[in-house]
């Protein structure tokens, strides 16, 4: 089937709770009451109680067991016709970008008329697990028919067992951090601490510059007493940023680069779209402010060093530039989630380099270089925070009113993802 | 119920109690509900008008077992004094006295209401008399009900008679329980304009209807009160209370508008949500409104700036650019306050604005009735609200049972009763009134 002949998915709107550093406004807030919290406010503000929708998908990265049906627990306790599919996706912190990129194709194909897609997590309401040893002896408690084999299990529990296993953002087969990792990375792109703490700054001063306008007004809905995002520092100046302490790839000693000012903290927070087909739109009278155009996923072998755990959406973009015969320059916006600094830093530098696009992404000529006028216009998540899965949710929403407003264009999205993953979109702005 | 005292004081043994030591015994209001009767008894009508048989009818037509001169031993659920036609003082002698024995027969939740004409410096003197003398009548028999009963009167002015739509209209909404913590108060008829509802429990059947400030208290209220009666609500408010603002919106099939209503471009982008949303705009409730009290010997300019920007400086602008866009049929309902009425110590800025809804819906009459629309101000008096809440308890019972005829505060459905009634086509003929909602407060009576 070729691009013709499947009909347009539409962005129609979208909705946030505002972003909260970890263990602040939401410490007590879990998954399901901020994704219930965000799908809530999209309800009021499309008018949608009641309402059957085709589709609700989302989900989180760090996921209680209790939470196997999170997404469509949420649906139950919102206003929404209880008749409305929802699923779960995990897909780390290209979870919201998959679960919305896979409703739009759905929509695309006639599948879907409607459908809400997001994310959520918490770090403040992590779970934890028990050890595997104590684990091990539970279940063999449990198993256990008689007293005796059941006093025979309880005698296995030691002290050290009772040490509880939190999740980290460690990678499991390597056991470095994510920042670790990426200070590899932008090491070897020969990243500045200048460039990170400029491209910091910029993002604080966009989102800031942006709320001032009003920006947020139709896309946040506040929560738990917070209606703007508590990482934002309008006040941020280079200065206090450049005298912030490395915080990751320390052993790099003096080349470390990459501070808490650079890269992003652990956040809350939950975030939805509306996506639906044109008859939808039109037939509810509801906006219709941009095309879901495409979107490709791309994984590196980050495991074996041949790749930087970050840079899959590097090797994405160019497949689905190729894909829709586009160039890097043919946008107007550039979305690229700003996971760290570094992160965005490699990546523009990486589709700048002859090398990189021919050796790696097999390529006659580099991409090239964006007009960094056109990144992340108002501001990214260095400054609103990242809630892993509900920042794709975050991105769309924003890009698809920006692209409104504009009134013409297109936009590109880039979203990394632990696992050495990536999920790339275009978006365009309906004329 | 506005608190445990008005339980206490109406029920079983603390009642008897509160009989024998004299308390005041705040009565419940016979409140609106679409099941309920017009009336929780039959109407006795006295008094004479050449369109006496025409609004008989129609009355029977409403439901109401309507008696004429005489109701003999019958409990009564109201009265309706028809006093357009008299021309002396001494002309009253009989009605009223009538009325007067008829008093004792009323159910509790009764209505007393007046037809009467404007007094004016053109009328002969003794006409005038009369007429002003019935305005003394009205308000002093709401000062002698009981039981949660009410008095108000209909004034029509210049051709209009008491089945005029508007006067029609008005008649009903006094009747019926809309009307509960509205007490010695005059609606007065201008016109022939209006049409009563087809179905008159979906009186805004089809209309799109916008409230600011409606997160929360009485604006939340109109929300729902609109939303019952069949409008299709936008609920708008600041970005800040855009939480509760969708928990309203979701409990009624609202959409919502996270606006500061001191933007520049307002009245915009209210037109932009409904009229792209919902198709029209119809109905517009100015209710967003703050307060930042102060003795104006200490009052700063943020405080006197805010509170005008927010409560009248808002409303101004807006309602300039619905005038310019031509909505056609437009109903304006703003939010006055008695307080700009009577003046409240500590208030001067907010009595400022409020006084100020006042002239401007008197002044902007004209100009919605050029479209076909209308404007209208709500003044309630002490509400039971968060925002009450929070005087102290003493205070508070002073302010909500002394001062009022019916000795307690009203709630902010009574005050949405009222909005969601002059907002409605019916209420055409009412352009420029303002409305006190107060339970007959003795401030600025």
């Amino acid at each position: 089937m070729t691009q013709q002949s499947v009909r347009n998915a539409v962005i129609i709107g979208g909705n946030r709770i505002p972003f909260a550093r970890s263990n602040t406004a939401y410490v007590n807030a879990s998954n399901q009451d901020m994704f219930t919290a965000a799908l809530e406010g999209l309800v009021a503000r499309f008018g949608l109680q009641g309402q059957r929708m085709g589709a609700v998908s989302g989900g989180a990265v760090l996921k209680h067991s209790k939470d196997f049906n999170l997404i469509r627990e949420s649906v139950l306790g919102s206003s929404l016709d209880p008749a409305t599919p929802a699923y779960d996706v995990q897909m780390a912190c290209a979870t919201g970008m998959e679960a919305i990129g896979s409703l739009a194709n759905k929509i695309k194909l006639g599948q879907l008329e409607s459908a809400i897609g997001g994310g959520v997590d918490t770090t403040s309401d992590a779970p934890i697990a028990v050890s595997e040893a104590l684990r091990g002896v539970l279940l063999e408690l449990a198993r256990a028919r008689t007293t005796k084999a059941k006093l025979a299990a309880l005698a296995k529990i030691r002290p050290s067992h009772l040490a509880p296993s939190a999740p980290g953002t460690g990678e499991p087969r390597t056991g470095l951090s994510m920042g670790d990792h990426q200070a590899l990375t932008t090491k070897a792109w020969g990243i500045t601490r200048e460039a990170q703490d400029e491209l910091a700054l910029a993002s604080h001063k966009n989102l800031a510059a942006a709320y001032d306008r009003g920006f947020f007004n139709d896309l946040i809905t506040p929560f738990n007493g917070l209606a703007k995002d508590n990482n934002l520092r309008a006040d941020s100046t280079l200065e206090k940023l450049g005298k912030l302490k490395p915080a990751f790839g320390k052993n790099l000693g003096e080349q470390a680069t990459m501070t808490a000012g650079n890269s992003t903290p652990l956040t809350d927070g939950a975030s939805a779209v509306l996506l639906g087909s044109e008859d939808y739109a039109r037939s509810n009278d509801l906006p219709m402010l941009a095309n879901f155009v495409d979107f490709e996923a791309a994984a590196v072998d980050f495991v074996h060093g041949a790749e930087g755990l970050l840079m899959a959406p590097a090797y994405a973009t160019a497949r689905m530039l190729k894909r829709n015969n586009l160039t890097l320059q043919d946008f107007d916006f550039y979305e690229i989630h700003e996971a760290f600094a570094g992160t965005v830093l490699s990546t523009l530098k990486a589709w700048e380099d002859e090398e990189f696009c021919r050796e790696k992404l097999g390529l006659d000529a580099p991409l090239g270089a964006i007009d960094r006028s056109k990144l992340n216009v108002n501001g990214s998540s260095l400054a609103a925070g990242h809630p892993f899965a509900a920042t794709g949710g975050r991105i769309i929403a924003s890009t698809a009113k920006m692209l409104h407003e504009k009134g013409s264009g297109r936009a590109l999205i880039s979203v990394c993802a632990a696992g050495g993953q990536g999920v790339v979109a275009i978006l365009e702005a309906r004329n | 119920m506005a608190d445990k005292y008005m339980e206490l004081v109406n029920t079983g043994v603390t009642k008897k109690l509160a009989k024998l030591l004299g308390l005041p015994r705040p009565p419940r209001l016979r409140r609106y509900s679409p099941d309920a009767p017009l009336l929780p008894g039959p109407l006795l009508i006295l008094g004479a008008s050449s369109s006496a048989q025409e609004l008989s009818d129609t009355l029977v037509s409403w439901g109401l077992d309507v008696r004429r001169h005489d109701a003999g031993d019958a409990k009564l659920g109201g009265i309706l004094l028809l006093l357009d036609e008299v021309d002396h003082p001494q002309a009253l002698s009989p009605i009223m006295l009538t009325a007067g024995r008829a008093l004792r027969k009323l159910l509790p939740g009764a209505r007393v209401v007046s037809f009467s004409r404007p007094a004016s410096a053109d009328d002969e003197p003794a006409v005038a008399s009369v007429r002003q003398g019935i305005d003394g009548v009205i308000r002093s028999l709401g000062r002698e009900m009981r039981g949660g009963a009410t008095t108000n009167g209909i004034v029509l002015e210049a051709a209009t008679t008491p089945v005029s739509p508007s006067a029609l209209a008005a008649l009903r909404f006094f009747f019926s329980g809309r009307s509960a913590y509205v007490d010695g108060q005059f609606l007065t008829v201008r016109n022939e304009e209006g049409a009563l509802p087809a179905d008159f429990s979906q009186p805004l059947a089809g209309k799109v209807a916008v409230v600011t400030g409606a997160a929360r208290g009485i604006g939340a209220a109109i929300a729902r009160t609109l939303a019952r009666d069949g409008a299709q609500v936008v609920v708008v408010d600041m970005p800040q209370a855009g939480d509760s603002l969708a928990k309203v919106a979701n409990s009624i099939g609202a959409t919502t508008l996270q606006l500061d209503v001191t933007a520049t471009d307002a009245a915009q982008q209210i037109m932009d949500h409904a009229i792209g949303r919902h198709g029209s705009l119809d109905i517009v409730v100015h209710n967003a409104g703050i307060t930042r009290d102060k003795l104006l010997a200490n009052m700063d300019a943020a405080r006197w700036d805010s509170v005008i920007a927010v409560n009248i400086a808002s409303q101004l602008r807006m309602n300039e650019a619905f005038l310019a866009a031509k909505l056609l049929n437009l109903r304006i309902v703003s939010l006055a306050s008695t307080s700009g009425i009577a003046g409240n110590r500590g208030q001067t800025n907010y009595a400022a604005s409020k006084g100020g809804v006042i002239g401007m819906v008197r002044s902007s009459a004209k100009l919605f009735a050029e479209n076909g629309g209308s404007i209208a101000a709500v003044a309630p008096g002490f509400i039971e609200t968060e925002m009450t809440a929070k005087i102290p308890l003493g205070t508070r019972t002073v302010a909500r049972m002394v001062l009022p005829s019916l000795m307690q505060g009203g709630l902010p459905e009574d005050v949405a009763e009222a909005i969601s009634f002059l907002g409605s086509d019916a209420a055409a003929g009412l352009n420029g009134q303002v409305l006190r909602v107060c339970g007959q407060s003795l401030v600025g009576a």
